[in-house]
């Protein structure tokens, strides 16, 4: 197999990088771009953990080949805070003690985003089957679905 | 030995029981923690483990030849790798067979060689090259029939133990064990009512985000180093070495971040093979496992079948408890059946009881602790129970266990005589709770349950360091799985009188402090914690012997209060007091850096217990059930930091309401296991749940100088019971299996109609 | 697309058309499949349109679940169609998968399909030999096969125009609230006279046999009848009638044919309530 050269926008900076047929967004920004907020927790799209959005759009690294990602625009966990600015949802999450182990984090605040950047003002359950692709083992969820409605709602009076 | 005898349940706290942002918090909301996968290194190659298709197989040969030819292989290892070095370690020569295979090839998924190549595509490719020659054995995954006398034998060395006379002929059953005490069936005869029923549960996995995940660094001098998740990385550099036959100190340790563990990175699976690959091949390997490999190929928890027997009078009293456990932990000795066995009486005052437990291998997976090891299932089998003859004697579930609960001075099923514990608050407390005289809705039911769960102490070594500048590094040797070292940097802070914020905590290499014992057994707050109270004391001694020394007054004349070295009297002299930054800054003029250590072997862990309450609402045309509500009161002994307290309350009920619905490992008729993945193993999501309400209560544990007992475990003990009541109420069938998924419940229903319809 | 079909139909080894991937990735890491050629075609521009024609709807072929869920004249015309293609995967699948590739995956177990075959939905197919239409239940002809031939590529999917006083409605059994698989899955289409009386109906089943069934015999105990207690009874055990199922990880046979009646009077009670029935 040959690699194949990809030209990207990550976090906002153009990013170019060789990759094979076969390999996936999530290795390429693992394992060829250093990367590694997105987790892999499954390869298989059921965990979230390799959250990232293309485009605007939240989609699971994991089941994208990264010569999908040519002239798309991606946006991880490492371009969420602002500079020194943490982002609302994560001072929130660190506030309502939303994460344990931290694994899924990443995956959740990028999955949380993409949910307050087309509905501001979510209920409960619009926030629980937001976030229904994002596997936590640790918290049960309650902390993580308080600190997303107390970001919005934050993020709503700004 | 508790090292504090008065415990300080009236203690004011400044910062213990406060709320501050974790010290690891950046890192995790940014994606800049290193978890296990995120490591790399010059020259790193990939190492890929190939594995046994069936679940019992004798290996005849394996043929490497073809695969070592292929380019870009560095190193393969196989069984003749592993040479033994366990000196008639039995449970480390059973660690050492699970790694990698040996004559048989014990399950579905067990490691049978191993590949060290540049790259991930090389390495698949040179796994499809290994030949190995199996000759497919007969093999079981069912408790019950292994145990039977025609089932087949894993390993021809089992000879049961704790049977008299001892068996001389093999079988699947380890050991037998009994607990209890007073004459069961004499017990029985008084009881007017009795209630015997038989459960099984299936084996669940601990299901953490982050699968095992290591980078292994091995030099032709015998010196390595190994970056790993895990919960205990001297547990790994210990166990690693006398399986390679390395000499400890050259084998140093790092705990990366850890991705969730809730006991399943208590052992080892691939540490040993990355460092076999990496000393063979002289490079850096890193092995990270699939999900699919996880799932087979980590240590899920026992699947079990239990008989529970419990007889009482027509007003509510026990009069006898008697159960016998079956547990299978897979291909090895050593299922959580003896935990299961001690634990499911320990919630009652008895005057007559027996648990009897048998530890059973199959063709599975060698079983790892899973959060409170055994007890889950052993609650849910008796809660059923307590539940039904509640009702029977016309009692609520509530009443009838605060009237034969467990209390200071009860002894207790499993040996000792209780202290102070907390069942009877939880229970009062739960009572009294405006989620139990909640409305409920149309096919809703509430249950109840408790639990209780030991808690550890262990061996544990702390090191704390003053600066210069008055901040204080904080080394301990226990991964921080879900916020411990918030709770370090707490009672570090509380101890010395400074700032939360001046005090660092990081988890030390193996290298840089004393041994500790694996973060399990809900014993870092507790045992971690009481060693980081005594190495900061051990500090304070010091500062104050410094300020001493600045004053030239005696050592004893010094006391250390608020933060800050005082003369002891007005005896003593009359100087200003000197917070410990002024103390520190002279560190250099009086006698050098100041450090604080201790290490012991915790002792005094207070053991804990839950009342969960319930509401499910099961649809009867489907089988489907929804919680609801959900309540957990548990008592904590003292909440170091309330929220993680909060966070392991919700955790454990929810771990615990994916085991009672829907998580199971399922095999086929080949002994193969069917949902290896998080689509069909199905661990409840955001969108399943309800929020998770909590009560923490605070009866201090006397063997800790705060009173802080774990809470990390006990949590998932009742949801199982709590949610079957909760089914049963609703629904009107017991379920007596887990997990209760829709097609068991629509059975159950559809069976409990035609019953009804014949009765008409 | 030509170009695309006449790649695939060039190739010598194993083949396959990329769109959304959230299935071909799965098996791909998994080692289950080992292409010698992939053809991705989101970049041809007629994939990844939904246009409304005289003939009701043509939907590219790339186009994913996320952007039907998006379509306010699709969502109003085919709301059972819709949230079928949206109850696949998680939102992050969601902003990937296409009802094509659910189609071509032929899981018998395929949310979008049942939906599909009970709007009468076709697909257009090109290949070698030029374009050919058929309807959707001829697709899956086996359990992980469908009747393509070597070379073809469904290009878009044709929803037929709504009649008024009609609705489709799609139900799926699961055990979790999210991210499984059907364990049954019913969709309903009917259509109404001004008196409420059905004048039409399909109904589709999927995960009860190796295919997803058009039930024929649904339909009839729908069509004539207002859909009350007795007609609904009446295709509830029309459904559990035609059900073939397994015993599999996922449920049991007789779990499977109770469930499918049930589902089927409650899909049946939502289209007709979209159709303005009572």
């Amino acid at each position: 197999m040959s690699a194949i050269h990809v030209t990207t926008k990550i976090n906002g900076d153009v990013v170019d990088y060789v990759c094979e047929a076969d390999e996936t967004l999530l290795d390429v920004l693992r394992n060829r771009l250093g990367l590694t907020g997105a987790k892999e927790g499954c390869s298989t799209g059921d965990c979230g953990a390799c959250s990232v959005t293309i485009d605007g759009r939240l989609t699971c690294s994991c089941l994208v080949l990264g010569v999908e990602a040519e002239g798309c625009e991606i946006d991880t966990i490492e371009g969420m805070a602002d500079g020194e600015a943490l982002h609302p949802l994560q001072r929130k999450f660190l506030e309502h003690a939303a994460l344990q182990c931290g694994i899924c984090t990443p995956g959740i605040l990028v999955a949380a985003k993409a949910l307050l950047d087309t509905n501001p003002e979510p209920t409960e359950t619009e926030v629980r089957f937001g976030l229904a692709g994002n596997l936590c083992r640790c918290t049960g969820y309650d902390k993580i679905v308080r600190a997303v409605m107390d970001a919005a709602q934050e993020m709503r009076r700004a | 030995m508790p090292l504090d005898s008065t415990p300080q349940d009236k203690r004011a706290f400044k910062v213990v029981g406060t709320r501050p942002l974790r010290p690891d918090g950046i890192d995790k909301v940014t994606g800049r923690a290193k978890f296990g996968a995120d490591a790399t290194a010059p020259g790193m190659l990939v190492g890929r483990i190939l594995r046994s298709p069936h679940a019992h197989a004798r290996i005849k040969k394996i043929d490497t030849a073809k695969a070592e030819r292929l380019p870009g292989v560095k190193a393969i290892v196989t069984r003749a790798d592993f040479p033994d070095h366990t000196n008639g370690d039995a449970a480390l020569f059973d660690i050492l067979y699970n790694i990698m295979a040996r004559e048989k090839a014990l399950y579905e998924g067990h490691a049978v060689a191993a590949v060290a190549a540049v790259d991930a595509h090389t390495a698949r490719e040179a796994l499809k090259l290994i030949k190995v020659d199996y000759e497919v054995l007969p093999h079981v995954t069912d408790v019950d029939e292994a145990m039977k006398p025609n089932a087949p034998v894993l390993h021809n060395t089992i000879l049961t133990d704790g049977v008299e006379p001892k068996p001389r002929k093999p079988s699947n059953i380890v050991r037998r064990y009994e607990f209890g005490h007073g004459d069961v069936e004499a017990g029985f005869r008084r009881a007017d009512i009795v209630v015997e029923r038989t459960f099984k549960t299936e084996a669940t996995h601990q299901g953490y985000i982050e699968p095992h995940a290591c980078l292994a660094n091995v030099g032709p001098d015998g010196q390595g180093e190994l970056w790993v998740c895990t919960q205990g990385h001297f547990m790994v550099r210990d166990t690693c070495a006398r399986l390679l036959g390395m000499d400890i100190s050259k084998l140093r340790v790092t705990a990366s971040e850890i991705g969730g563990g809730f006991g399943g990175k208590t052992t080892v699976f691939i540490e040993p093979v990355a460092l076999a690959l990496s000393r063979k091949a002289n490079r850096p390997v890193k092995v990270v496992m699939s999900r699919d490999e996880v799932f087979k190929a980590s240590g899920p928890t026992a699947s079990t079948s239990i008989d529970v027997k419990i007889g009482v009078t027509k007003d509510g009293r026990i009069t006898a408890a008697d159960a016998t456990l079956r547990y299978q932990g897979g291909a090895f000795a050593g299922s959580p059946v003896e935990f299961g066995a001690m634990s499911a009486f320990a919630c009652y005052d008895l005057e007559n009881v027996r648990a009897i437990g048998y530890d059973v291998v199959t063709n599975r997976p060698k079983q790892a602790a899973y959060r409170a090891p055994g007890a889950p299932m052993a609650a849910f089998a008796v809660e059923s129970v307590i539940e039904e003859l509640a009702h029977k004697v016309g009692m609520a579930g509530i009443d009838f266990r605060i009237k034969n609960a467990a209390h200071e001075g009860t002894k207790s099923s499993y040996g000792p005589t209780y202290g102070p514990i907390g069942l009877l608050p939880t229970l009062e407390r739960a009572k009294q709770h405006p989620h139990f005289k909640a409305p409920l809705g149309p096919n809703q039911g509430r249950g109840m349950a408790c639990g209780f769960w030991f808690n550890f102490g262990g061996q544990t070594c702390v090191s704390l360091n003053v600066n210069s500048d008055g901040t204080v590094a904080l080394s301990v040797g226990t991964p921080d799985i879900g916020g411990s070292r918030a709770s370090m940097c707490l009672m570090a802070a509380e101890e010395l009188g400074i700032p939360y914020d001046k005090v660092r905590a990081i988890v030390a290499d193996t290298s840089s402090l004393g041994y500790n014992d694996v973060t399990d057994g809900s014993r870092v707050t507790f045992a971690t914690g009481m060693a980081t109270i005594h190495a900061a004391r051990d500090a304070t001694r010091k500062l104050c012997a410094r300020a001493a020394q600045i004053w030239g007054i005696p050592e004893e004349a010094v006391t250390w209060e608020k933060g800050h070295a005082r003369p002891a009297g007005p005896n003593a002299g009359n100087f200003p007091p000197m917070s410990l930054a002024e103390v520190a800054a002279q560190a250099g003029a009086t006698g050098g850096p100041i450090a604080g250590h201790y290490e012991y072997s915790a002792d005094g862990a207070g053991v804990s217990f839950a009342t969960h309450i319930c509401d499910a609402e099961v649809d009867p045309e489907t089988g489907a059930t929804r919680i609801v509500r959900y309540t957990v009161l548990q008592d904590a002994g003292k909440a170091v930091h309330p929220s993680y307290v909060e966070g392991q309350f919700q955790g454990g009920a929810v771990q615990g309401i994916g085991w009672a619905l829907n998580e199971e490992y399922i095999y086929g008729k080949d002994g193969r296991l069917q949902n290896a993945g998080f689509l069909d193993y199905r661990i409840p999501v955001c969108s399943d749940l309800p929020m998770i309400d909590t009560v923490i209560l605070e009866i201090p544990n006397p063997g800790h100088p705060y009173g802080v007992r774990g809470v990390g475990e006990t949590s998932i003990v009742p949801p199982l019971a709590a949610i079957a009541n909760a089914v049963s109420a609703a629904a009107g069938v017991r379920l007596t299996s887990l997990p209760m998924s829709p097609p068991r419940i629509l059975a159950a229903l559809e069976q409990q109609n035609a019953k009804r319809i014949a009765a008409e | 697309m030509k170009e695309a079909a006449a790649l695939l139909a060039k190739e010598k080894g194993s083949a396959f058309v990329l769109a959304g991937g959230t299935d071909l990735l799965v098996r791909l890491r998994t080692g289950f499949i080992e292409p010698d050629l992939l053809v991705d075609i989101k970049r041809i521009a007629a994939t990844r349109s939904i246009q409304v024609t005289p003939g009701g709807f043509r939907i590219g072929a790339a186009v994913t679940g996320a952007e039907l869920g998006e379509h306010a004249k699709l969502k109003k015309a085919w709301p059972g169609v819709v949230e079928s293609a949206n109850l696949i995967g998680s939102k992050q699948v969601q902003g990937r998968c296409t009802m094509v590739g659910n189609l071509c995956n032929a899981s018998p177990a395929a949310d979008s399909v049942p939906a599909l075959v009970a709007a009468g939905a076709k697909v257009v197919i090109v290949g070698p030999k030029g374009k050919r239409t058929v309807p959707v239940e001829q697709v899956p002809v086996a359990p992980g096969r469908t009747s393509l031939k070597k070379g073809e590529i469904i290009e878009s999917i044709l929803l037929p125009k709504r009649l008024s006083r009609s609705g489709d409605a799609y139900l799926r059994f699961i055990p979790r609230t999210e991210m499984d698989i059907a364990v049954v899955g019913v969709a309903a289409s009917v259509t109404l006279d001004a008196k409420g009386v059905c004048i039409d109906a399909r109904v589709a089943l999927g995960a009860v046999a190796p295919t997803v069934l058009l039930v024929p015999d649904a339909a009839k105990a729908l069509i004539g009848t207002r859909m009350d207690d007795k007609a609904l009874d009446a295709l509830a055990a029309a459904c559990s009638a035609a059900c073939r199922p397994i015993d599999d990880k996922r449920g049991t046979r007789e779990f499977r044919i109770k469930v499918a009646g049930v589902l089927a009077r409650r899909a049946a009670q939502i289209a007709r309530k979209r159709a303005g029935g009572r």
